[in-house]
């Protein structure tokens, strides 16, 4: 007989080695569908190695991939450590795309430094704005955040796809739904010759350093973790429940709104509705990954974005289907979840006398 | 094993980790024997009965009971069927019944086959009634347990045990939510059944019943056995030596001469969960220099009471004025800046954030204050040399003031949130159940630190479920019944607990 106990503590080592193991674990993992297609295992890693490792570009790929998981995981670990379930990144995210096009592409004809910072704030604006509306329904009337952001997901790209189709259609684009490109001075600059890695990496780098100060340095982050952590306790020692929970999730919403400006912005120019493969969803695998710690964004971003982008060129070379990738991804959450459950709890057996430690 | 034993426990020891909670314990109860079991908490007192309800397995040690015709047995240790199967039963301080059926078929749960199409409510219903006029528990059958006050519940607790035949029965704190009138009766029903051959180990950390009702008192004191006495020889001073080693100071009472008022709650009407335990335009006022003591059954508006003085919650009529200022927006924030000092009812809820650290919990009240951070950001250097200050002069125990705040003892979290309190120099304070949980030390250091605080001029409401308490730290006694507050003109406790009860006059 067996049974489960709450740790006292869980130890550093655990907390790092926790999500490393879980990596491996999942990579592993991965191994048995693989060696069901036939495809000869090793030489399979080693491509999908290659894949990410390989070359310069490939490894500048990978950070191009992981650019906007970044910001939607920064966007699902602030609002997770605050116990705001913002499941509606991908919605903020289309918004924030949106915007972007909407001043980007045209509708102001500034220069460079000037339209830049301005497609930014009118982005994270509308990220924000999209979080706010089921932000404010939570505290006004207690709704469900789960259900009113998920939800608003597929309202915003229902509007999204109308949008392509009328308002912002691109009249040069021959019918398609697809807004017209944001103009020249208006893109993010390129880090590299030939590469399509832009400049929203560096944004999204010093918003995850930022982020983990904040959390940790100040008096929003300290208000943030005690919400979080204890909303009781917060409001009886006089921290405003609602204040806090509204300003973390117009942070939440404008980083995820940052991932669609800096998809759009940065590398695609125009907006489709087929921007983000679920960046605002698999965000939240990146946040749980990272043990919602904004710098471990960075490293769990950077590592799904590996799987990614290895897994496509491993199927290109091998002809095993890139699906993988995403078999990997899940896997590697289920073992973060099932680990995380390890490190704050500890199963004890009770079969002899001696090792009923209870 | 003595002829009319009918159950010993033999050197049982249970080691969590480290920590030693129970320490080669022996005891024996007697056929028809009432023994009380005391302790402060953490002594081992749950730990042991746990052991013997089998869902603790002993380090060391064995169990011996007398089964139905009288034969020895061991007991399986580690298996809760073999406890059931022995003829013991429990009651827990928390009782365990369902509130939409009738008292019958709560006695009769679990007691019935699973699949059997047929009810024999009609037997069962002759053996309860039996059962009833054998131990004098009167209680309605037919009405839904919800409905029962908190000591019928119990009396339909104690039924249930008896109508499986029990034996031995066992007790957890059972006064703890009982008005001292219903303790009595529940104690004068014990004294039956055990002259009709129940052996009862009753649970509990109050010397009074204990003195009062028992035969034989065993104390327990950091898992061990402290010592056993019969109650008949027995006093007061001598338990609490064994309880707590060494005698307990007594408080005491150098009353000031009460000055202006600090607090005046006119006409306050406050929602509570149901309409016992809400508030109905209540008044009172308190001085600086006084205590008032809110004496009450527990869910009887307390909490709403609580809640109001300390911001929770917004009354819908009626004000609350601090200092000879209304109250406006009744917040929390409010509250703190106004001066009042809050200890919480449930310190784990509302008084600490676990996961943050000891030093985070001690100036979360303050953190926006210029004390503590500056445009925005936090003063580590200041809020590290404030809260190592705190603890030692608190003495809160921790492995450091960067430790996480929930893996310190209930006493250490009540000394945590006393320094907070008490050093922000709060005209009024607001101690809700201040020493609930605590032992005898804790609870001595939070008394102190009220009676200090009184000293210095703060006015202070103490709301306490323990009459014992409110006695002897208030200057002047409330009763809350109802949702409406009662003044009690002596602090004669059978007055009050007369009042309590509501039977006064």
């Amino acid at each position: 007989m067996i049974r489960i106990e709450p740790r006292e503590s869980a130890s550093k080592l655990l907390t790092w080695g926790l999500p490393t193991i879980s990596a491996i674990l999942a990579l592993l993992l991965a191994a048995i569908p693989l060696s069901f297609t036939g495809a000869p295992i090793f030489e399979s890693f080693f491509q999908l190695f290659k894949g990410v490792f390989g070359s310069k570009f490939a490894f500048s790929e990978m950070l191009t991939r992981a650019t906007p998981l970044i910001f939607t995981g920064l966007a699902a670990t602030l609002a997770f450590r605050a116990r705001i379930w913002n499941i509606g990144a991908e919605g903020q995210l289309y918004l924030g795309a949106l915007a972007a096009v909407a001043v980007g592409a045209g509708a102001l004809d500034l220069p460079s430094y000037f339209l830049i910072p301005t497609i930014i704030v009118a982005g994270s604006c509308a990220g924000a704005a999209g979080m706010v509306i089921p932000a404010a329904l939570k505290t006004r009337f207690g709704a469900d955040e789960v259900v009113t952001t998920l939800l608003l997901n597929f309202i915003i790209l229902i509007f999204v796809q109308y949008m392509l189709e009328g308002p912002i259609q691109d009249p040069m684009g021959l019918g398609w739904p697809q807004s017209s490109p944001i103009l020249e001075q208006g893109m993010l600059p390129q880090l590299m010759e030939r590469m399509r890695l832009h400049s929203g990496i560096l944004i999204a780098l010093l918003c995850a350093v930022t982020a983990q100060f904040m959390l940790v340095k100040s008096v929003w982050g300290f208000k943030l973790r005690a919400v979080g952590e204890n909303s009781s306790a917060a409001q009886h020692s006089g921290i405003s429940v609602k204040k806090t929970i509204l300003s973390v999730a117009i942070v939440s919403g404008a980083l995820a709104g940052m991932a669609g400006v800096s998809e759009v912005a940065g590398l695609k120019g125009y907006l489709t509705s087929d921007l983000s493969p679920g960046f605002g969803y698999t965000g939240i695998v990146v946040a749980m990954l990272a043990g919602l710690s904004p710098v471990g964004v960075v490293i769990s971003a950077m590592f799904i974005a590996s799987v990614f982008v290895g897994a496509d060129s491993m199927s290109r070379a091998m002809g095993v289907s890139s699906y993988l990738a995403d078999l990997v991804v899940s896997m590697a959450l289920l073992c973060v979840l099932i680990g995380g459950f390890m490190s704050r709890f500890k199963i004890v057996g009770m079969s002899s006398k001696k090792d009923g430690t209870a | 094993m003595k002829s009319n034993t009918v159950l010993a426990l033999n050197g049982l020891t249970k080691r969590f980790g480290s920590v030693e909670a129970v320490k080669n314990v022996s005891l024996d109860l007697q056929y028809g024997e009432v023994l009380a079991l005391l302790g402060e908490n953490g002594a081992g007192k749950t730990t042991l009965m746990n052991m013997l309800f089998g869902h603790y397995l002993p380090d060391a040690g064995s169990i011996e009971f007398r089964n139905s015709s009288g034969e020895k047995r061991l007991l399986d240790v580690g298996n809760p069927q073999t406890a059931i199967a022995a003829g013991i039963g429990m009651v827990h301080q928390h009782f365990t019944l369902a509130s939409n059926l009738t008292g019958l078929d709560n006695i009769m749960l679990g007691s019935e086959a699973l699949f059997s199409l047929r009810r024999n409510r009609h037997l069962a219903e002759k053996k309860v009634k039996k059962v009833i006029l054998e131990s004098g528990l009167e209680v309605p059958l037919d009405v839904s347990v919800g409905q029962l006050t908190v000591g019928q519940q119990q009396r339909v607790e104690i039924l249930k045990a008896l109508y499986r035949d029990v034996r031995i029965l066992v007790l957890d704190e059972p006064t703890a939510v009982l008005t001292p009138k219903e303790a009595d009766t529940l104690f004068d029903n014990i004294q039956n059944l055990a002259k009709n051959g129940l052996s009862v180990i009753f649970i509990s950390h109050k010397l009074r019943e204990v003195l009062a009702f028992s035969h034989r008192i065993i104390v327990l004191r950091n898992g061990q056995v402290a010592g056993e006495l019969t109650t008949v020889n027995a006093d007061e001073k001598q338990i609490a030596r064994l309880m707590v080693g060494s005698e307990t100071k007594i408080n005491p009472k150098d009353r000031a001469k009460p000055g202006k008022v600090v607090l005046s709650l006119n006409g306050l009407s406050v929602a509570g969960r149901s309409r016992r335990e809400s508030l109905d335009s209540i008044n009172l006022a308190v001085c600086e220099h006084e205590i008032l003591g809110i004496a009450g059954v527990s869910g009887n508006g307390q909490t709403a009471l609580a809640g109001a003085i300390s911001g929770m919650i917004q009354p819908y009529l009626g004000s609350i004025v601090i200092s000879g200022k209304k109250i406006r927006a009744n917040k929390p924030s409010t509250m703190i800046l106004s001066g009042v000092g809050r200890i919480p009812e449930d310190r784990h809820r509302d008084g600490i954030v676990g996961q943050m650290t000891v030093a985070e919990n001690l100036v979360i009240e303050n953190i926006s204050t210029k004390r503590f951070q500056r445009f925005g950001f936090l003063k580590f250097a200041e809020i590290r040399q404030w809260s190592l200050k705190l603890c030692d002069q608190y003495d809160v125990r921790c492995s450091g003031v960067d430790s996480t705040a929930r893996l310190l003892s209930g006493g250490n979290i009540q000394k945590m949130i006393l320094a907070r309190v008490f050093e922000s120099q709060p005209k009024l304070i607001l101690a809700s159940q201040p020493t609930r949980g605590l032992d005898m030390g804790a609870a001595a250091t939070v008394a102190d630190r009220l009676l200090i605080a009184r000293k210095r001029g703060a006015a202070i409401v103490l709301i306490s479920e323990d009459l014992d308490e409110v006695l002897s730290l208030a200057d002047r006694v409330m009763v809350i019944r109802d949702g409406e507050l009662h003044a009690a003109e002596t602090l004669d406790r059978d007055a009050v607990g007369l009042l309590m009860a509501g039977e006064a006059k």
